[in-house]
C-alpha cells in the first residue's frame, strides 16, 4: 500500500477571488467616463423625476389660470401648456411613469426570454420546436401594430397591462439567442459532470446554466430599458399607450409636437430633449457594462429597438 | 429539383402558412379590441339601433354576429380579391392601392441609401479602429440610435424650415408628397417631389446607417482578428488587400439576415415619418384605421403587414445565400 | 553539413504584450540560427513563447506587440521592414503552417482559389496556369480527386486533408522556409502520421529549411536535426537532436523527458512528474523562471537568470542554460539522479486473478445509431450513424481498462450510454451486476453513487461561479449527505487529491491546470464510488503536469480498490495506465486484451499501425522506425465499408493478401476471436491476425 500523496506546494495562480470579480468588472467599468456620465445622468433623471416634485411648487395637476401658453419665467420654469398645466412638473410626472415602465418592461422581457430560451435550449425535441414556433410566429407581427389595436382594451384601466404587453412583444430576440447559449452550454462538461452526478433539470438550468449568463442578461435587461422607453414613447404618441389622465413622456410629445415650429416649441423640446439624454445615458450605460462584463464581446448578433 | 430549389420551395410553403395563421390572429385581435359601433353611438343625434345594426352589417361590422362568423366572410372575400370596405363605405382595396403607392416612395430611397452608406460606414469604422472617423461613426450612430423616430423627424421637419429660412427660398419641403397644381412627370414636377422627399428621406437614411454600421463594424472586426485574414497575410497579401479579399466577404453574410429585421423596423418608422411629414400612406391609414375603429382597414392592413415581413424574410435568405456560398452547396 | 551562411537569424528577439494584468514579456532575449535545409524543432509548453517569436519572424503579431531584436533572412533585416515588403518574401520565401486548418482556411473561398492566390500573389502567371499548379500541387500532397476537390469549401474537407491542402499552399512557390506552428496537434495520431510523412516529401522536393513548433517532443525526436527547447519565454537548451535527448544538461528538459509517457516503456515503472506549474509571465521574479521547480535549486538561480552556455564534451553546438549545467556534465547526471522517483502504487486486489474479481461493468453487444436529420421544424431522417455497434466491455473491481481510439470510433459516445445509464437501443449495460435495462429513475439516482466521471478540460468540468467547497459539495448534496459529514469529507478529500483543505473556499480560476483536475478528481470521488470514468483526463494539461495527475491516478486506485474506464487516444498514455486494453475502430473493437500482451504483440493491423505511429521521445529508435502509414481517412460512421471496417485503410489488405484473402476481408466481418488459443485473454477482430497471441 503506498501513502498518502504529499500536499503540493504550489501557490494557487491568482490571488483574485470572487469579490476580485466584482471589483474587476467595477474598475472596467469606471476607467469609461462615458459610462460614468451616463449612470450619473440617469440617476440624476431618477431624482429629477421622483423628487423633483418634491420641491418644485407646481403640482402636474395643477392649472394655473393666470398662466396659458406662457413662455418660460420665474413662475413656471419652462412655460406653461395651453391648458395651463406646467410644463415642468408635467415633464417630471412624464418621465416617471416612462422611467417605470422602462425598468418593469425590461426586468419582465429578459426573465421571460431566459426562461423560454433555456427551457427551449436544454429540452429539445417538441418543447424546443414549439417554443421556437412560438417566437417565430410572435415576429412576425410587428408589436407595434398588435399592442396599438389592443389599445382600446386598456382604456381607463391601469397602464401595468400595457408594461406586460411591451414585454411580451420585447423578448422574441433575446430567447433565441439564450437558446442557441444554451445549446452550446448544455454540450459543456459541467452541465454533463452535473447530470451525471443526478443533479435534477430545472436545478442544472437555474444553478449552472442561467448564472453562467449572467453578463448577457445584465447588458440585455439595459439595452430593453431604452427599447421599451423607445417603444412607450411611440405607441403613446398616437395614444395607444399609456391613457390619459396618466402622463408619460410619451403622451407630452404626441401633445405637442406640433408646436415645435412655433414661438411655442418649448412644449415639445423641453420632454424631447430630456427623453433623448435619457435613453442616450442608458444606453451609455449598456456599452460600459458589456465592455465591463465581457471585453471581448463583439457580437453580431442583437437587436435595435423595437420601435422609435 | 436542385436542393436549393426544394429549400426556397420548402421556405415559401412555410411562410404561406404562417401568413395565414398571423392574418387570422390579427383579424380576430381586431375585431375584438375595436369597437365600430361606438362611432355610430357617438353622434348626436343618436341614430336608432336597428339603422346602427343595419349599417354595421353591411359593413360586416355588426358586433352582435359570431366573430367567426364575420371571419369567415372577410376571408371568403379575402380569397376572391375583395378586402372588404372601410368604415367609410369605401374599397378597401382602392384605398390600399392609393396609399402602398405613396409608403413605397417613402420609404425606398431611404431605406436603400441607409443601409449601403451603413455597411460602408460600418467597415471604414472597422479598418480605421479607433482613429477619429471610427469615433466619429460610432458616436454618431450611437446618438441617432437613442432618438426616437418622432422626434428625429420633427426635428429634421424645423430643420429644414430653418434652412428654408436661412437661405430665403423654399428648398426643402415638410410636408405632403408634392405640391399639388404641377403637371405630373414634367421636370418640375419631378423636382419638386424629390424636394418633398429629402426630408423625410433623410430620416430614414440616418436611421439605417446607424443601425448598419453598428453590426457591420462589429461583425468587420470579428473578422479581422480571425486566423484565416492572419493565413491570407502569411501567404504575402498585403494588408488591404487581405481585408477586402478575405474579411470584408465573411462580414457581410450576417447582413443578410439583418435586412429582414431592419425592414420591420421601418415599416414601423414610417409611420410617423407619415405622420410629422403629413404623406397620405399605409402608416397613417394604419393609425387612423385603430382611432376610427375601422376593423376591416385595420385587419387588411395587418395582412399587408405580415405578407411583407414574410417576404423580408424570405429576401433575406436570398442575399444570404448569394452572400455565403457554402450554404449553396448544402 | 557545409558550412554555409544561416538562413534565417535572430538575435535577442523580445516581445512584449500590454494585458491588463500588467506587460506580458512573452519572449525574452532569444537567440538561434537556421541553416538551409535543415530541420530546427523549438518545443516547449504553454507559456514558452515559441509561437510567438515565430510570428514575430513572419510580422504577423497584432500592432500592441512591442518587438525588439533583430531578425536576418537570407541577410535581409525582417523587423521594421514595412507590409509591402515583408508581403513579397511571406509566402514566397518563407512559408507558414498553422495548427488549426479550419480556422486557418477562408470559410467562404474555395480551397483552390485560395491555393492559386498563393501562387499568383509571387509568380505572374495566367488564372488558368495557377489552377494547373493548384491541381499539381494537390496532388502531390496526396488529396484524391484534386480536380474536384479544389472547387471545395474548407468545411467540406476532413482535419487531414485540410492540412495536406495547407502544406500544398505553403511549398507553392518552393520556398527556402517553412515555419510549422504546431502542425498536428489537433489530428490524430495515424493522421500526424501521414502529414509528418507529406512534410518530409515537402521537405525533399523544395530543399527548403523547416522550423517546427510543437510539444510534442516525440514527435520532433524523428523529425528534426536540431532542438531548441523553451521555457518561459527563454531558450533553456539548444543542440543535435542526440545531445538534448541522451545527453541533456538542463534539469528541465530532463524532468520533461521523464515526466513523458513511453509507448514502450516497462510496464510498471512510475513517471517522475516535474512539481508545480509553468510561470505566468507578467512580473516574472528575478532569476531562472524554473527554480521554483527545480530539484537542484541553489541560491543564486534565485537571483540571476542563467544565460546559454556553451557545453564543451557533447558536439560543439550544445547550449544549456543553467547554473549547474557544467556539474551535470561532469558527473554525467540524469534526470533518475536528479528527480525523485516515487514507488509503483501496488494494491491487494491486484493479486488476486481476474476471474475472481466482482465484475464492476459489464457491456454486451452494445449498439447506439444516430438518426441524421435534415430541416428545422419539419424533420426528415436520411441516414443512420453506427457510433457504436455492437461492443462488449468487462471490467473488474481493481482494474483499469484503457479504451483507445481515434475520434470517430465511437469511444465518446459510448461513454455516454454508460454514463447516462440508460436502456440501450441494443445490447445491454450492467453496472455492478444490475442491468439498466430494468432500473427505474429512482434505481438510477441510486446507482450514481457508485459510478462517476472525470472530463477531459478541467476548466470546463467546473461550473467557474462556484466556490471549490460547492463544487465538492454538489454530489453530496444531491445525495442527501448530510451537512456535517459533508465539511469532513470535503477536507479529506482534498487532502487526497494533494490540495490544501484551507484553499476550498477559492474559485476555479484561481488553480492551475492541473490543480483543477485534481478537483475533478476529487469530486469523482466524493460518494465513494466503485467505477471512474475518465475521457482524456489528461489531454488538456501540460505535458510537465500530466504526470503528476496520473500518478496520482494510479496512487488512488491502489489505496481506494477503484476500478477505471480510461479513454484516450494518446496510446503512451493508456500503456502506462491500464491493465487491459480495448481498442475501437468505427464503432467495433478491434482487439482487446491484457495491455502488455497487446501492446507488445499487437494482432490487429489497426493496431499495429496505430503502435506505429505513436512518436517515440527518443531519437534513436525513431530513426531506426518502419513506420505503417495508414491510407486515407477514416471512414464515415453513416456508411461503413462492407465486410471488415477497416479494409479500406488496411495495410495488410493493400499490401500482403492475394485476391482470395482480399474477398474474404470484403465480404465478411471479422468478429472478435481467440483466435485459435482457446482460454487466452488477448483477441483480435480479424481474419489473418498477426500470429502470436500467447
Amino acid at each position: 500500500m503506498s501513502s498518502i500523496p504529499t500536499p503540493i506546494v504550489e501557490e494557487p495562480v491568482e490571488t483574485t477571488g470572487h469579490d476580485s470579480r466584482i471589483r474587476l468588472v467595477l474598475s472596467r467599468f469606471l476607467r469609461r467616463p462615458l459610462a460614468i456620465a451616463g449612470l450619473v445622468i440617469v440617476l440624476l433623471l431618477f431624482a429629477f423625476a421622483y423628487i423633483g416634485p418634491h420641491f418644485y411648487k407646481w403640482r402636474y395637476d395643477q392649472i394655473d389660470f393666470e398662466a396659458f401658453l406662457q413662455h418660460p419665467s420665474a413662475t413656471h420654469w419652462v412655460g406653461t401648456t395651453q391648458n395651463g398645466f406646467d410644463m415642468l412638473a408635467l415633464t417630471m410626472r412624464g418621465m416617471q411613469k416612462s422611467l417605470i415602465i422602462g425598468l418593469i418592461g425590461a426586468v419582465l422581457s429578459t426573465a421571460i426570454a431566459a426562461i423560454a430560451g433555456a427551457t427551449a435550449g436544454y429540452f429539445s425535441g417538441w418543447t424546443d420546436r414549439s417554443i421556437v414556433a412560438l417566437i417565430d410566429l410572435i415576429l412576425v407581427l410587428p408589436g407595434f401594430l398588435i399592442i396599438a389595436i389592443l389599445s382600446p382594451v386598456f382604456h381607463g384601466r391601469t397602464w401595468l397591462i400595457f408594461v406586460v404587453l411591451l414585454a411580451a412583444f420585447q423578448w422574441m430576440i433575446t430567447a433565441r439567442v439564450i437558446r442557441s447559449m444554451t445549446l452550446s452550454m448544455k454540450e459543456r462538461e459541467f452541465v454533463y459532470a452535473a447530470r451525471f452526478m443526478g443533479v435534477p433539470d430545472w436545478k442544472i438550468i437555474f444553478r449552472h446554466i442561467l448564472p453562467n449568463m449572467s453578463s448577457f442578461l445584465i447588458i440585455d435587461a439595459t439595452i430593453n430599458v431604452s427599447s421599451l422607453i423607445l417603444a412607450e414613447v411611440g405607441l403613446s404618441f398616437f395614444g395607444f399607450g399609456v391613457q390619459p389622465p396618466d402622463i408619460s413622456l410619451g403622451t407630452l410629445i404626441g401633445d405637442h409636437w406640433e408646436a415645435a415650429q412655433t414661438a411655442n416649441g418649448y412644449q415639445f423640446y423641453f420632454p424631447a430633449i430630456l427623453l433623448v439624454i435619457l435613453v442616450l445615458s442608458v444606453n451609455l450605460v449598456g456599452d460600459g457594462l458589456r465592455d465591463a462584463l465581457d471585453p471581448n464581446a463583439g457580437s453580431t448578433s442583437g437587436k435595435g429597438s423595437a420601435s422609435r | 429539383m436542385p436542393p436549393l430549389g426544394i429549400f426556397f420551395l420548402r421556405r415559401v410553403v412555410y411562410l404561406a402558412v404562417v401568413v395565414l395563421i398571423a392574418t387570422s390572429a390579427n383579424y380576430f385581435l381586431a375585431a375584438t379590441a375595436l369597437n365600430p359601433r361606438s362611432n355610430f353611438e357617438g353622434r348626436n343625434p343618436a341614430p336608432p339601433p336597428e339603422v346602427v345594426d343595419a349599417q354595421l352589417t353591411s359593413l360586416n361590422l355588426n358586433d352582435k354576429t359570431p366573430v367567426v362568423q364575420r371571419f369567415g366572410h372577410w376571408a371568403s372575400g379575402v380569397w376572391h380579391g375583395n378586402l372588404g370596405l372601410t368604415i367609410d363605405h369605401e374599397s378597401v382595396n382602392d384605398e390600399m392601392r392609393r396609399r402602398v403607392g405613396v409608403s413605397l416612395r417613402l420609404l425606398l430611397i431611404g431605406s436603400m441609401l441607409g443601409s449601403f452608406c451603413g455597411i460602408a460606414a460600418g467597415a471604414w469604422s472597422a479598418v480605421n479602429q479607433y482613429e477619429f472617423s471610427d469615433h466619429a461613426t460610432t458616436i454618431l450612430s450611437f446618438v441617432i440610435l437613442s432618438v426616437p423616430t418622432v422626434v428625429l423627424a420633427v426635428f429634421l421637419a424645423n430643420a429644414g424650415s430653418s434652412f428654408n429660412d436661412a437661405i430665403g427660398h423654399r428648398l426643402v419641403y415638410n410636408t405632403g408628397e408634392y405640391t399639388p397644381g404641377l403637371e405630373a412627370w414634367t421636370s418640375a414636377a419631378i423636382i419638386n417631389r424629390l424636394q418633398h422627399l429629402v426630408l423625410p428621406s433623410l430620416v430614414l437614411t440616418l436611421q439605417g446607417l446607424a443601425f448598419y454600421s453598428r453590426y457591420q463594424r462589429n461583425s468587420m472586426l470579428d473578422a479581422m482578428g480571425s486566423d484565416y485574414v492572419r493565413t491570407a497575410q502569411a501567404k504575402g497579401l498585403r494588408r488591404p488587400q487581405a481585408l477586402i479579399h478575405h474579411a470584408l466577404r465573411t462580414a457581410l453574410i450576417p447582413m443578410g439576415t439583418f435586412f429582414a429585421y431592419e425592414f420591420t423596423l421601418i415599416f414601423i418608422g414610417s409611420i410617423f415619418v407619415e405622420k410629422i411629414f403629413s404623406w397620405h400612406g399605409m402608416g397613417e391609414w394604419f393609425v387612423q384605421s385603430i382611432q376610427k375603429n375601422d376593423v376591416n382597414a385595420t385587419a387588411a392592413i395587418g395582412m399587408f403587414v405580415a405578407v411583407l415581413v414574410l417576404l423580408a424574410g424570405f429576401l433575406s435568405d436570398v442575399v444570404t445565400v448569394i452572400l455565403d456560398p457554402r450554404i449553396r452547396r448544402g | 553539413m557545409t558550412q554555409s551562411q544561416p538562413l534565417l537569424e535572430i538575435n535577442g528577439l523580445s516581445v512584449t504584450f500590454p494585458s491588463e494584468a500588467g506587460k506580458v514579456e512573452a519572449v525574452r532575449g532569444v537567440s538561434y540560427q537556421v541553416m538551409p535545409g535543415e530541420v530546427l524543432g523549438i518545443a516547449g509548453e504553454s507559456g514558452s513563447g515559441k509561437s510567438v517569436s515565430s510570428l514575430a519572424v513572419m510580422g504577423l503579431l497584432s500592432r500592441r506587440a512591442r518587438i525588439t531584436g533583430s531578425v536576418r533572412f537570407e541577410g535581409e533585416e525582417l523587423l521594421g521592414a514595412g507590409d509591402k515588403d515583408l508581403s513579397k518574401i511571406r509566402g514566397g520565401r518563407i512559408a507558414m503552417i498553422f495548427q488549426d486548418p479550419l480556422s486557418a482556411l477562408t470559410p467562404v473561398i474555395t480551397v483552390g482559389d485560395q491555393i492559386a492566390e498563393a501562387v499568383r500573389i509571387h509568380q505572374n502567371v495566367s488564372k488558368q496556369a495557377a489552377m494547373d499548379r493548384v491541381v499539381e500541387l494537390l496532388n502531390l500532397a496526396g488529396i484524391p480527386n484534386p480536380q474536384q476537390r479544389a472547387r471545395a469549401f474548407p468545411h467540406e474537407f476532413s482535419g487531414g486533408m485540410r492540412q495536406r491542402a495547407m502544406i500544398a499552399m505553403a511549398i507553392a512557390n518552393n520556398p527556402k522556409l517553412i515555419i510549422a506552428d504546431e502542425p498536428t496537434t489537433a489530428l490524430d495520431v495515424t493522421i500526424q502520421a501521414q502529414i509528418l510523412d507529406l512534410l518530409q516529401k515537402a521537405k525533399e522536393m523544395t530543399g527548403a529549411a523547416i522550423v517546427m513548433i510543437t510539444h510534442d517532443l516525440g514527435v520532433l525526436a524523428g523529425f528534426a536535426d536540431r532542438l531548441a527547447i523553451m521555457y518561459a519565454g527563454k531558450l533553456v537548451e539548444v543542440g543535435e537532436v542526440d545531445d538534448v535527448f541522451y545527453r541533456t544538461r538542463m534539469p528541465y528538459t530532463m524532468g520533461l523527458l521523464g515526466s513523458i509517457p513511453r509507448v514502450d516503456a516497462v510496464p510498471g515503472s512510475p513517471l517522475t512528474p516535474i512539481e508545480g506549474s509553468p510561470p505566468s509571465l507578467t512580473n516574472l521574479p528575478p532569476g531562472c523562471p524554473f527554480t521554483p521547480r527545480c530539484p537542484m535549486r541553489v541560491d543564486i538561480c534565485r537571483e540571476k537568470e542563467p544565460d546559454l552556455l556553451r557545453m564543451n564534451s557533447s558536439g560543439d553546438e550544445h547550449f544549456s542554460a543553467c547554473h549547474r549545467s557544467a556539474e551535470i556534465e561532469q558527473k554525467n547526471l540524469k534526470g533518475v539522479d536528479i528527480f525523485p522517483a516515487s514507488a509503483a502504487a501496488h494494491s491487494l486486489i491486484e493479486d488476486l486473478p481476474r476471474e475472481g474479481r466482482t465484475p464492476v461493468l459489464r457491456i454486451t453487444d452494445l449498439k447506439k445509431h444516430f438518426p441524421m436529420i435534415k430541416g428545422a421544424i419539419l424533420q426528415r431522417r436520411i441516414g443512420t450513424i453506427y457510433a457504436v455497434d455492437g461492443i462488449d466491455l468487462d471490467i473488474r473491481e481493481g482494474e483499469t481498462l484503457g479504451l483507445v481510439g481515434e475520434s470517430g470510433c465511437g469511444k465518446t459516445t459510448t461513454i455516454m450510454e454508460i454514463l447516462s445509464l440508460a436502456r440501450p437501443a441494443s445490447g445491454s449495460i450492467a453496472v455492478l451486476g444490475r442491468d439498466t435495462a430494468g432500473m427505474t429513475p429512482r434505481d438510477r439516482f441510486e446507482i450514481r453513487r457508485e459510478i462517476s466521471v472525470v472530463f477531459q478540460d478541467p476548466m470546463a468540468s467546473i461550473d467557474p461561479r462556484m466556490p471549490i467547497s460547492d463544487i465538492l459539495a454538489e454530489p453530496m448534496v444531491t445525495h442527501g449527505v448530510p451537512a456535517e459529514e459533508r465539511a469532513n469529507r470535503i477536507g479529506q478529500l482534498m487532502k487526497m487529491v494533494g490540495l490544501r483543505p484551507e484553499h476550498n473556499s477559492r474559485y476555479p480560476q484561481e488553480f492551475s491546470g492541473g490543480q483543477r483536475q485534481r478537483v475533478c478528481i476529487a469530486r469523482a470521488l466524493a460518494l465513494k464510488p466503485k467505477l471512474l470514468v475518465l475521457d482524456e483526463p489528461v489531454s488538456a494539461l501540460d505535458v510537465s503536469i500530466r504526470a503528476g495527475v496520473l500518478n496520482l491516478l494510479e496512487e488512488l486506485k491502489a489505496e481506494l480498490g477503484l476500478s477505471y474506464l480510461f479513454v484516450a487516444h494518446d496510446l503512451s498514455v493508456v500503456r502506462h495506465i491500464s491493465d487491459r486494453v480495448a481498442v475501437m475502430y468505427l464503432g467495433r473493437i478491434v482487439e482487446t486484451g491484457d495491455a502488455s500482451r497487446v501492446f507488445n504483440h499487437p494482432a490487429h493491423p489497426y493496431t499495429q499501425a496505430l503502435l506505429s505511429a505513436v512518436p517515440l521521445p527518443d531519437p534513436g529508435k525513431e530513426r531506426a522506425r518502419r513506420r505503417i502509414i495508414l491510407k486515407g481517412d477514416l471512414p464515415s460512421p453513416a456508411s461503413p465499408p462492407s465486410g471488415c471496417r477497416f479494409r479500406t485503410r488496411c495495410q495488410k489488405f493493400a499490401d500482403e493478401l492475394n485476391d482470395q484473402q482480399r474477398q474474404m476481408c470484403m465480404e465478411v466481418d471479422p468478429v472478435l476471436s481467440d483466435q485459435g488459443n482457446p482460454g487466452s485473454d488477448h483477441r483480435a477482430a480479424c481474419h489473418y491476425a498477426e500470429g502470436e497471441l500467447n
